[in-house]
């Protein structure tokens, strides 16, 4: 098993207290798997794609445990992480097309960047990688600003998997971009695994369309816990879990029209996690809550690779 | 209110610059204010041995002539602290005007407000000062911080005006023009609220360069022909010789006195950006 | 209701203002009353300059728009245009100023239009309009921006344009920054208002939105219509291979991307007669469906990305 995540909670320090941004959070991702991980704002998603590489400031590691390959990653420890960075675990953060430093040519900035991390720039490599992602190679010799959003993405992708990360994390790496990019970018990591560049993969996005095309498994998450998580086909097809199958239904596609098929959403918001609800956390909105919904339940396996969290998801 | 301001200022409480930088100036600014009380004579007085040593009569010492250095002091503090408001408040209002209408305008009117302030800025405002000396024969208070004022502004207009230009493409400007609210209003109501901290910073700045650029014309000999501060007291130690002869009483204070003025605004001023910028914040 | 003839933006770039860049060209289509009409595009095809110029908020450098045939540009007073036009943006968060509360945005139409009316009597239609956008007046009144989500911001813009009671909206990307959840509630909402006769120009890049709520769909790349018409027309019978790259490139939750390569086709500007062009640069292919010039020689689509 590539990735194994117990227990693992995140808090936020904050002036009025501590938000629990991931309050316990157990899965694990299997070699060559990708897998996506949706939910809205405010579900902990990019929480656990930060921690699993850098925990900044604010947030404090509570509590549990993640192993990778075998190894105990030491998140709470800034520095021996450092290891793990970039070599075992690479994040692909959010707006990083948008951080290129505009002075730097793109060969320059990569050139700069691995010997920070003392490695060198083998550039044969870093041409082959570009040809594979579809970029040519002058792209090396170009300012950041010469390149549409795609590109840039694009090259960003590159450069972190360029020590063949055994996980990476591509937190909402296409949602600033056009259709065509993103279908561009998207089969981009497809490739990555498909190529053994990197061992598996953890896609973070709010667009579950987008990953269901790319992804192995899906794991929903809501108010820092996880929902759901199953194979993709399944999640969107045969979905269990209320929450997913609304989420779903609520998603409008080609094809569909106003006038042939009202679609609806949730009603309500997630709830505030500075003093987060005991039990269930979506059972202020579910239109299945009962009684027994006052105790968290478990994340069960309810099917071969079909995990819930709900007591009705039987 | 809200929850900004109180974080700001719960974030100010604890900022130590900004709190040692203030009771620093607090404490100068209660001597100008209420020290001249406690004087029965005025500080050109000659009430006492000339020359004198601090003691416990004269905690100052006195001057050549037998002048109560601390009343001096302590009347200087007025004179220089109302210089700074009135020289700070002009410049302040001169460059947010100007900053706010190019930053806002753009186009003709940018170029030509721009142009106005580059050539204000690179005027030597020494050199016209002592132009307006030659006309003018007595000068007071009000007119140093007068000229103070209108040499001042052109850092602040242009800080301000670039500050404008980044928020006037924001939304919620273009959702006040959607509402057929007039520029002046827009300027005033929407996009100086969002730059208040910055303003306040630019006030404590240009209050204490007011401070300084009036210390130092007095000392040169072009401050106002009247009354006393704290650069003329200095003017009148160089003058008569302070130094040679050793009276270190009349100089020290006075200097040491702007100089903590001066340092302490600065200094509220790196604590202040601290504050309204968590970016800054060492947490 | 609102026509646009041949519209064209451009801005001077470059050091000096030597060089031309032309984000929209000779662009025309018309919005009726309780339509709704969806702008296109990636970006950079100037679906937001359209949007921008419409509202006033950008001049037109050759072209008219004109709002039931009078020409906007000549509407002196800005104020009573803005009584009929108004535009919701893309990220809510940024509508508001954040020194001030939400409801600002509502006491300042009234400071402008309605300044003669009572506090109760305004108080009672903003209560109205919160609930016709399917807000709690409860919830919302008296908070600040960064206590509401960003749907509840966004629908308490659009209740702000009910107050004025206006003829056309102009939606610029308005899902975009919202939640999943709440998306299809806002999306909703407009075609409500629609059904009550307002018109909506409906800008987004993504397709899936434009289906689910439009009347006709116009397709913009580049600052040039590509294809334009009946939305089901558009979408259900693509004429013009940038439409069909786009909608093979939408990822769909019930279908994988296939690798199929977009076919290559005839032009189907070239083919169409002659008198079928009855619009600038547009042939009428069928009934309300024109296509542009697919830039002949094969098809010229290249991955733009």
């Amino acid at each position: 098993m590539a990735l194994n995540v117990t227990d693992l909670r995140v808090y936020y320090r904050t002036l009025r207290g501590e938000v629990k941004a991931l309050d316990g959070v157990t899965f694990s991702v299997a070699d060559r798997e990708i897998m996506g991980l949706a939910g809205e704002s405010g579900s902990g998603k990019s929480t656990l794609a930060k921690s699993l590489i850098r925990l900044d400031g604010r947030m404090r590691h509570v509590g549990g445990t993640v192993e990778l390959d075998g190894a105990a990653m030491p998140l709470s420890d800034d520095g021996a992480m450092d290891e793990f960075r970039f070599r075992k675990v690479s994040l692909i953060p959010q707006y990083s097309m948008s951080a290129l430093n505009p002075t730097r040519k793109i060969g320059k900035m990569v050139g700069e960047l691995l010997e920070s991390r003392g490695e060198r720039a083998d550039r044969a490599e870093l041409e082959r990688r570009l040809e594979l992602v579809g970029l040519s190679k002058d792209v090396l010799d170009r300012y950041p600003i010469e390149l549409s959003g795609g590109m840039k993405q694009r090259v960003v992708m590159v450069v972190s998997t360029l020590l063949n990360p055994s996980l990476l994390i591509a937190d909402e790496v296409t949602s600033a971009l056009d259709v065509s990019s993103q279908k561009a970018v998207a089969t981009t990591l497809l490739g990555f695994r498909d190529h053994g560049l990197v061992t598996s993969m953890m896609v973070v996005t709010h667009d579950i369309s987008l990953v269901y095309q790319i992804a192995d498994t899906i794991m929903v998450m809501y108010a820092g816990r996880l929902a759901e998580k199953a194979p993709a086909e399944v999640l969107v097809t045969a979905p269990r879990h209320p929450y997913t199958r609304q989420l779903i239904a609520a998603l409008p596609e080609v094809g569909v029209r106003y006038e042939d098929r009202r679609l609806t959403g949730i009603p309500g918001s997630p709830p505030s996690l500075l003093k987060p609800p005991g039990g269930c956390r979506f059972r202020d909105r579910c239109p299945l809550a009962f009684d027994r919904c006052a105790e968290q339940p478990p994340f069960a396996e309810v099917a071969p690779g079909h995990h819930v969290a709900c007591w009705k998801a039987e | 209110m809200t929850t900004a301001r109180r974080e700001a200022l719960h974030f100010a409480l604890r900022n130590r610059k900004l709190v040692v930088g203030a009771i620093i100036v607090a404490v100068f600014l209660v001597a100008g204010l209420a020290g001249p009380l406690l004087f029965d004579h005025g500080p050109n007085d000659y009430v006492g041995p000339a020359m004198a040593p601090p003691s416990g009569e004269f905690w100052f010492g006195t001057t050549t002539f037998g002048q109560d250095v601390f009343a001096q002091f302590v009347y200087g503090l007025r004179s220089t602290f109302l210089v700074g408001v009135l020289g700070g408040v002009l410049a302040a209002v001169v460059g947010m005007v100007v900053g706010f209408v190019a930053g806002y305008r753009g186009g003709w009117v940018d170029e030509l407000l721009t142009m106005l302030t580059n050539i204000v800025l690179v005027l030597p405002a020494l050199v016209v000062l002592l132009i307006v000396n030659a006309y003018l024969g007595v000068r007071s208070i009000g007119v140093q911080a007068l000229f103070i004022g209108l040499t001042s502004w052109p850092w602040a207009a242009r800080a301000i005006r670039a500050q404008t230009f980044s928020l006037r493409s924001r939304d919620f400007v273009d959702l006040a023009r959607l509402s057929g609210v007039r520029t002046p209003k827009i300027i005033l109501r929407e996009i100086a609220p969002n730059m208040s901290s910055y303003l306040f910073l630019t006030f404590i700045l240009l209050f204490g360069s007011a401070i300084l650029i009036a210390a130092s014309l007095d000392f040169i000999g072009l401050g106002p022909t009247e009354g006393v501060s704290l650069g003329l007291m200095l003017n009148n130690a160089a003058r008569w010789s302070a130094l040679q002869l050793g009276l270190w009483w009349w100089f020290i204070p006075p200097g040491a006195g702007i100089t903590a003025i001066v340092g302490a605004l600065y200094v509220m001023n790196v604590g202040l950006d601290e504050v309204f910028n968590p970016k800054l914040r060492e947490m | 209701m609102l026509k646009l003839d041949g519209v064209s933006k451009i801005y001077r770039v470059g050091a000096f203002g030597g060089r031309e860049l032309k984000a929209v060209s000779d662009v025309g289509f018309e919005v009726g009353e309780g339509e709704v009409v969806s702008l296109i595009g990636e970006s950079g095809s100037g679906k937001s300059t359209l949007g921008r110029m419409i509202l006033r908020l950008a001049s037109v450098s050759s072209g008219t728009i004109t709002l039931d045939g009078r020409d906007i540009s000549s509407i002196k007073d800005r104020k009573e245009y803005y009584r009929q036009v108004q535009g919701v943006f893309q990220d809510p968060f940024s509508c508001y100023n954040p020194v001030f509360r939400a409801d600002r945005v509502f006491s300042t139409i009234k400071e402008q239009y309605f300044p003669r009316v009572g506090a109760d009597e305004w108080r009672t239609r903003v209560e109205a309009a919160l609930e016709s956008v399917r807000l709690d007046p409860g919830n919302v009144l008296g908070k600040y921006p960064h206590q509401l989500s960003g749907g509840q911001l966004q629908r308490m813009l659009i209740a702000r344009a009910v107050l004025l009671d206006i003829r056309l909206l102009v939606a610029d990307e308005i899902i975009s920054m919202l939640d999943v959840s709440t998306r299809i509630d806002v999306l909703n909402l407009l075609a409500d208002l629609r059904a009550r006769g307002l018109g909506i120009l409906f800008v987004t890049h993504d397709l899936s939105l434009g289906n689910y709520v439009s009347d006709r769909t116009v397709v913009l790349r580049k600052g040039k219509i590509m294809e334009m018409g009946r939305t089901d027309l558009v979408f259900g019978n693509p004429a013009h291979p940038y439409t069909r790259s786009l909608l093979a490139s939408v990822p769909r939750l019930h279908a994988k991307w296939t690798d199929a390569v977009v076919e290559e086709v005839p032009c189907a500007y070239h083919e169409a007669p002659e008198d079928s062009r009855t619009r600038p640069g547009l042939a009428e292919v069928e009934n309300d469906h024109y296509v542009a010039c697919a830039g002949c020689a094969g098809s010229k689509i290249k991955e733009t990305a």
